[in-house]
């Protein structure tokens, strides 16, 4: 059986819901932009219900602990179907009484949904890292990011926490969404296609503040001073900033 | 005046980077009301072409210097270009560069000009700035400068994460061969005076919940290796002693660059650094300290050296085949860290893992351990009963035969052991 589910955290909680309401144990969640009906397998497409999605998340929380209730919400995020269909099997098995189904490294399912939120932990680890404000000329600090998993909730508390007396922006070009700080609280922002080109050809529209540029000089030349020439080894280099995050990266510009 | 403080910042910090300490971990600065905080673990924002992490705004007060010490870059009778910054221009930089998410803080050090308590002010007048005026709560690494008064170290410490002092050469004989001027004694007393405070604090602070953090992510202290001739026994004894004595949160290794050829005692220009000896001790430092391994286990006076080609704990286990092999799904936690190729995390799911049946050797590759090197020394639910008993050599050519070590070309240059 494939529940059909709008892609959403929600809606995944509500396929759970579903399985245990129509005692479908083996039903298998799918995402309506992965979905490609089967001609052998019958389907269902599920509503995503916020109270039911609920009722899942405080039964988590209450039965198994906040952390273990976070860890799903992590590998959901990492986007990837094989890890949602390990997040579904443990979750069935732990409100069917295996509690201690999560400890089971031996089974394959286990060993793959921790080391998602492995994978998720440290993009989420690297994001914290990479992240590179710029300041524009009205005192914005703006950052554009394209993490592999979708890590940016994971990250704001920790943005909210460091850097309190300043607003800034943190955006996601590749799913399409960013959050704003005003110094009070946090919004979740959407930026259309042609003003984001704009937002990435800084020079356009955005006015940097004149000592951005300064700054930014500055770094490229620390990050070359601070090199020791003799102990140039450039494969652990790439192992530790892969280039696919150069794009935003001052000092690999 | 903008090329003026790009070219300082090119001298500071060339002069600093032979300070190898980077760490901007262990310090729970919260913040309050203003920018910035230390996050635990640390954070390294970026990675030079060396392959090192840049955490923090490594630079130096002034290249300045009244000493002259034979390894050091800066030294009174180097001719390199001199430059200072002014506080206020340190304070602009770290506080613009943390902003962007550029840093995780300051590591400030210094030449020592005129003397060791006007360098120390200097440095503690831009600490303070920095935490009362900017209401900057991130990380920041101070230098303690060797014979300053002890008031101003105890004054310093009360704004900074962590504070370091430089051993050098690993033992006093080495470092007056470089360095005529300066002894061990210089560095043990602060070290201790301010292992002694941080006990002190932290005792109050069980009594008295206000009491001010002191220098709470702890000290280290960095000796350089290969230029004086010291064995890895002798290195890893002092490291062994600082850790025990001053509860050094790091000692750090860093392999001799050569800078010139003006003493001959020295390695010259153009040798390479010793990196894998630098690794080595690296994984020695850790097998004490978060392995259970004691010092003589690993180095003692019989084996002085650690090896070039495998790690200390693969060496440890050929020299100690008796002990092998353990069974996976019974052995203890501190017996199963000690296989080769098998780390800490591995070991706790492997605890975890073998209360729900027995493992095989499929579930075992599949936990991130290096299967090839662990082979050798355990056994699982699975495993064949083993055909006749190996040879250390054997198993060590079989490993390196296998794996495709990092260090292989570099090692094949070197002359093989005729024993």
């Amino acid at each position: 059986m494939n529940y059909v589910f709008d892609g959403s955290y929600h809606g995944f909680l509500c396929c759970v819901f579903e399985c245990f309401e129509m005692k479908e144990w083996h039903a298998v969640p799918v995402a309506e932009g992965f979905f490609q009906p089967d001609i052998f397998l019958p389907e269902r497409t599920i509503f995503t219900d916020v109270d039911k999605a609920k009722r899942i998340q405080d039964a988590l929380i209450n039965q198994f602990g906040k952390a273990t209730a976070d860890d799903f919400y992590k590998a959901f995020l990492s986007e990837d179907t094989e890890a949602w269909n390990a997040a579904f099997y443990i979750m069935v098995l732990l409100f069917k009484g295996n509690h201690s189904i999560l400890e089971h490294f031996g089974d394959l399912k286990v060993l793959y949904f921790h080391q998602t939120l492995k994978k998720v932990s440290r993009e989420r680890h690297r994001m914290k890292a990479f992240i590179r404000f710029s300041k524009s000329n009205d005192g914005l600090y703006y950052a554009i990011i394209e993490p592999d998993f979708n890590v940016l909730p994971l990250i704001l508390s920790f943005f909210r926490n460091r850097y309190t007396d300043m607003p800034w922006v943190i955006y996601d070009v590749k799913r399409n969404y960013g959050f704003h700080y005003n110094l009070k609280g946090l919004s979740e922002i959407v930026i259309d296609k042609q003003e984001q080109t704009a937002f990435q050809n800084t020079q356009l529209t955005i006015a940097l503040d004149e000592r951005d540029e300064l700054f930014k000089r500055l770094w490229k030349q620390y990050f070359k001073s601070t090199n020791i020439e003799a102990r140039r080894n450039m494969k652990l280099h790439l192992q530790h900033v892969p280039k696919r995050y150069w794009k935003y990266l001052v000092e690999k510009q | 005046m903008l090329e003026r403080i790009e070219e300082k910042l090119m001298i500071l910090a060339d002069a600093a980077k032979y300070d190898v300490s980077c760490s901007s971990s262990g310090s729970k600065r919260k913040n309050t009301g203003g920018i910035g905080d230390a996050s635990a673990s640390g954070i390294c924002h970026t990675y030079t072409e060396d392959g090192r992490c840049v955490s923090l705004l490594k630079i130096l007060l002034t290249n300045h210097c009244i000493y002259d010490c034979a390894f050091c870059v800066s030294r009174k009778s180097n001719d390199v270009k001199r430059a200072a910054f002014t506080v206020e221009e340190v304070v602009d930089l770290t506080m613009n560069f943390y902003r962007r998410n550029y840093i995780e803080g300051l590591f400030l050090s210094s030449g020592i000009f005129k003397n060791a308590d006007f360098t120390m002010e200097r440095l503690l007048r831009i600490v303070k700035k920095l935490r009362l005026e900017e209401r900057y709560n991130g990380y920041i690494h101070l230098k303690t400068i060797p014979g300053a008064s002890e008031e101003l170290i105890q004054e310093a410490g009360l704004y900074v994460d962590r504070m370091s002092i430089n051993l050098e050469m690993p033992t006093e004989a080495g470092l007056k061969l470089v360095a005529p001027e300066k002894d061990h004694d210089s560095v043990r007393k602060p070290l201790q005076f301010v292992n002694t405070k941080i006990q002190t604090f932290q005792n109050e602070k069980k009594l008295i919940k206000h009491t001010p953090t002191f220098v709470p992510a702890g000290q280290s202290t960095q000796m350089v290796i290969g230029a004086t001739p010291e064995n890895d026994w002798e290195i890893m004894s002092v490291a062994d002693e600082f850790y025990k004595k001053y509860q050094l949160k790091r000692v750090y290794y860093s392999g001799y660059i050569p800078i010139n050829n003006d003493n001959t005692a020295l390695p010259q220009i153009g040798s390479r650094p010793p990196l894998i000896r630098e690794n080595r001790l690296y994984q020695t430092d850790w097998l004490l300290r978060f392995y259970n391994f004691s010092l003589n286990e690993i180095l003692n006076p019989a084996f002085t050296q650690l090896d070039l080609d495998i790690d200390p704990k693969l060496s440890w286990a050929l020299r100690n085949l008796h002990l092998f092999p353990i069974d996976i799904n019974t052995a203890d936690y501190q017996t199963i860290i000690r296989v080769p190729g098998i780390g800490r995390q591995s070991a706790v799911k492997i605890i975890t893992a073998r209360k729900y049946g027995k493992l095989r050797e499929y579930q075992l590759k599949k936990m991130g351990i290096a299967y090839n090197r662990a082979k050798h020394f355990i056994t699982c639910a699975d495993t064949l009963a083993p055909l006749g008993f190996k040879y250390a050599p054997q198993i060590k050519s079989t490993i390196l035969q296998m794996g495709s070590s990092k260090y292989k070309a570099e090692i094949a240059e070197n002359q093989l052991k005729l024993f």
